[in-house]
């Protein structure tokens, strides 16, 4: 009997690998709903058509729905944003992981916690009132609301995830190592970029890779920062229309059903691959350094 | 920061050189970082404190939503991350549950564990997309509180999943082992040993949880939100203003003067919800690392 009491299951332990489950089954759900709901697009245009042609004018009679300008937009503005973080991310890192004292440390953790949890509406706010008229100024521009500025606050919501992924990494290296590079004589330094920082790589790439993850998949900011013209961007400093604004922007306005109303659940489902892809490598690499 | 650098430089020793100017770099970094982050709550603070007072934040909105205040979206904030909570805590709790000590086949465990790194990072707007298509249109609940509940509560399930999975397993092995022995099931040992040990943990990733719920723009943007309504919610089925969808709103729809003062306070106090909610998980979680026995 008192066997028995043990190996019996209440109501909430069977019901446990359901729960677990319900992650993965929304997941699947999310893949289904926007592979069902961006078929039909195909009817009105190719596949390659969709992904390469240059011309977005979803609305017109005979629509053409080729989102090329707004994936080259995505590109720059994470590009440029990644450009910011990883310096100052990975800097964040090393200062917290190797150079702060432990009071100092104390400070400087929530600190960035912080600037992980402010709302990404609120960066996009302070990037229209604030940024925007400074950039403008700074670089004679004939509006402020364009890719660099976007690519500038979304590079500081890219800081948090480098530097604190960056720091797990950099904090998880052996003291065997680091009193190895001391009693070969290398100085502080000289340990953190030639011994520390190698051995931490995966770590460190990982983070870059959920750092442009997070920086492509960001909304509210590029919505309302990056100034939303719908042409293949010549470069940083015009304005520029991303995937992520182009869904938010647009869906609002289209009609349900209408060629334009699939091809934006296609481009959801553009972002959806290559964030998963992003993902699945970035764990990749965490189980590869878990089994070390 | 640069008296050091200066010494460096005085001794003239190339390494010294080196790694001060290292260092630096690497303090020049930080301080990047922490200057942009006090600069952005500085501005919005000094702006924003003009137009918050009691009014503001109890009055509903008037003409044309230039006058009064924002209290319907401070409800309809409160109202989805409530409802986000209700959905993703007990999922979440049981599945970290299962997760430390239930399951038994590994390969499941892996399979589920990249279902929920991935679902963490799906980008926010396209769990909108699912909600507008399934939760709106599927299931036919329409643009209301409901369903953008139910799409932040997805969104917020792995944050809540990984802090209770990491405070399940501080709960040192040693406890489970005693309450083994002394005649306790699986269950008895999770339900009064390992979980009353691990709640600050998970309170803690239930406060973070809930505050980026509350900062969420485009998941409700589609599935939740509306910039103004005269009725304040009064079923699951209503359609809510919101904090974040009202900056974004003000921002970009009408062109009164006067709407910009009104997105400074709103981002001030959405800010300033935030920042309380983060800061009380801080405080919680150093508390309990300074209380714990073991």
């Amino acid at each position: 009997m008192s066997i028995n009491k043990g190996m019996r299951k209440n109501f909430i332990e069977r019901i446990l690998p359901i729960t677990a489950s319900v992650s993965l089954i929304f997941l699947l759900g999310i893949a289904f709903t926007l592979v069902t709901t961006s078929l039909p697009v195909f009817k009105t245009v190719s596949l390659q058509g969709f992904l390469f042609g240059s011309e977005w004018i979803p609305t017109a009679e005979k629509p053409s729905l080729g989102i090329w300008s707004l994936m080259v937009a995505s590109f720059y503005v994470t590009f440029g944003a990644i450009l910011f973080a990883i310096p100052l991310g990975l800097g964040s890192a090393v200062y917290i992981a190797e150079i702060a004292t432990p009071k100092v440390k104390e400070v400087i953790k929530p600190i960035m916690e912080i600037l992980a949890g402010i709302p990404s509406v609120v960066f996009g706010f302070f990037g229209i009132v604030f940024v925007a008229p400074i950039v403008q100024k700074v670089f004679h521009l004939d509006t402020g609301l364009c890719g660099f500025t976007a690519a500038i606050i979304l590079g500081l919501m890219a800081i948090p995830t480098v530097a604190s992924i960056s720091e797990d990494a950099i904090s998880a290296i052996s003291k065997d190592l680091r009193n190895a590079s001391y009693a070969l004589g290398a100085n502080r330094w000289e340990t953190i970029v030639k011994a520390i920082m190698p051995a931490a790589k995966t770590g460190i790439f990982t983070s870059i890779i959920l750092g442009v993850s997070r920086a492509l998949g960001e909304t509210m900011t590029v919505l309302m920062v990056a100034g939303g013209a719908v042409k293949i961007p010549t470069g940083l400093f015009v304005p520029m229309r991303p995937m992520t604004a182009a869904i938010a922007g647009e869906m609002g306005e289209t009609v349900i059903g209408s060629p334009h109303y699939h091809a934006l659940f296609a481009m959801g489902l553009v972002l959806f691959i290559i964030n998963i892809i992003f993902n699945l490598i970035a764990d990749h690499f965490q189980k590869g350094k878990r089994n070390v | 920061m640069f008296n050091q650098l200066i010494k460096a430089f005085k001794s003239k020793n190339d390494r010294t050189i080196a790694q001060e100017i290292g260092f630096t770099i690497i303090k020049i970094c930080i301080f990047i970082v922490i200057l942009s982050l006090g600069i952005l709550l500085l501005y919005i603070f000094m702006k924003g404190f003009r137009v918050v007072n009691l009014d503001f934040i109890t009055q509903t909105p008037r003409d044309g939503m230039v006058k009064g205040g924002i209290f319907p979206a401070i409800l309809g904030t409160f109202l989805l991350s409530l409802g986000a909570l209700i959905f993703a805590l007990p999922t979440g709790v049981l599945t970290a549950v299962w997760l430390t000590e239930y399951a038994t086949s590994q390969k499941f465990v892996r399979i589920v564990r990249i279902g929920i790194n991935s679902l963490a990072g799906v980008p926010s707007i396209v769990f909108g997309l699912f909600g507008l298509m399934f939760f709106v249109k599927y299931m036919q609940f329409g643009v209301c509180l409901l369903s953008g509940s139910l799409v932040l509560g997805i969104l917020i399930l792995p944050t809540i999943i990984g802090a209770s999975e990491e405070a399940l397993l501080t709960v040192p092995k040693a406890f489970k082992e005693a309450s083994l022995s002394l005649g306790a099931t699986r269950w008895e040992t999770m339900y009064k040993i390992i979980l009353p040990n691990s709640v600050s943990g998970i309170l803690t990733g239930i406060i973070l949880s809930v505050g980026r719920a509350a900062g969420e723009t485009a998941p409700i943007l589609m599935t939740a939100a509306t910039f103004y309504t005269t009725r304040l919610p009064n079923s699951l089925f209503s359609k809510v203003m919101a904090l974040p969808y009202h900056i974004y709103a003000l921002m970009t729809e009408g062109s009164k003067s006067g709407q910009t003062e009104i997105a400074y306070g709103t981002a001030l106090v959405l800010l300033i919800l935030v920042l309380v909610i983060n800061g009380l998980a801080i405080y919680i979680r150093i508390k309990s690392r300074r209380a714990r026995k073991w």
